[in-house]
């Protein structure tokens, strides 16, 4: 199983594979580039990650899916590379017996990643310049690409 | 094992770790037991570029969190990890070493 694609999200392939017919209530979370009124002309972010702990750590939080919500099913996949505004870096898809369940095992599973799958993101701006998003507020300038 | 026996981590660095110290990964030998604190504090002074590190960052060992007073072994593979970038909403905004030495 691999949790991590450089590819477009492929939002159909997840909802298939959470798919079950006993399981009456699916929710998708897609995690979108954006260049909103808080960010500074970004025109897409370069996602990089420790791939192999990537991998180990989103097979842990499934794992913990299952056995905090046992009926549910869970499909999830995290993009690298660029990934321009307006793209999913991120789609999480869960089928559940009812929608309560579906909903609170998606909203553990982005949590989870946000606070513990290791991967980075390099924002590109429109004046050619590119900082790591920190999320201590203080954003750094990236070095030489 | 006995106190003072060598070991051999290998140490990997991410996205603006790297990009401070100008390599993906290096090899370090230390002094055994040690801790990845004390990892961190040798490649610190002896890498250069290294001494721009936190001197309390996140850390993993073979692809797990870890709390910085973790033992290594001989053979690991220990990863510096900058903040995590996934959460810059104010949902989350504890990324440091306090998040797993708490949790």
């Amino acid at each position: 199983m691999t949790y991590l694609t450089r590819d477009p999200i492929a939002i159909e392939r997840l909802l298939t594979d959470a798919a079950c017919p006993g399981l009456g209530g699916t929710c998708v979370f897609l995690g979108t580039v954006r260049n909103g009124a808080d960010e500074h002309g970004v025109t897409g972010i370069e996602y990089s990650g420790y791939e192999e702990m990537v991998e180990a750590e989103f097979a842990r939080i499934i794992a913990e899916v299952r056995e905090r919500w046992p009926a549910a099913r869970a499909a999830v996949r995290h993009r690298l590379g660029l990934v321009p505004v307006g793209a999913a870096s991120i789609g999480i898809a869960v089928a559940a017996p009812h929608r309560a369940e579906a909903f609170a095992a998606c909203r553990y599973i982005i949590e989870a990643v946000k606070q513990r799958v290791p991967v980075w993101k390099k924002e590109l701006r429109d004046d050619g310049t590119a900082i790591w998003v920190d999320p201590s507020g203080h954003p750094v300038p990236a070095g030489p690409q | 094992m006995r106190d003072g026996t060598p070991g051999t981590v290998r140490v990997r660095f991410f996205a603006r770790y790297a990009e401070l110290v100008g390599r993906e990964e290096t090899a370090l030998t230390v002094s055994l037991p040690a801790t990845v604190e004390e990892v961190v504090r040798r490649l610190r002074v002896e890498l250069p570029g290294a001494h721009d590190l936190p001197e309390r960052p996140l850390a993993a060992v073979n692809s797990k969190h870890v709390k910085l007073d973790s033992y290594v072994k001989d053979g690991d593979e220990v990863a510096l990890l900058p903040p995590l970038a996934g959460g810059s909403g104010p949902v989350a905004r504890r990324y440091d070493a306090t998040l797993y030495e708490t949790a």
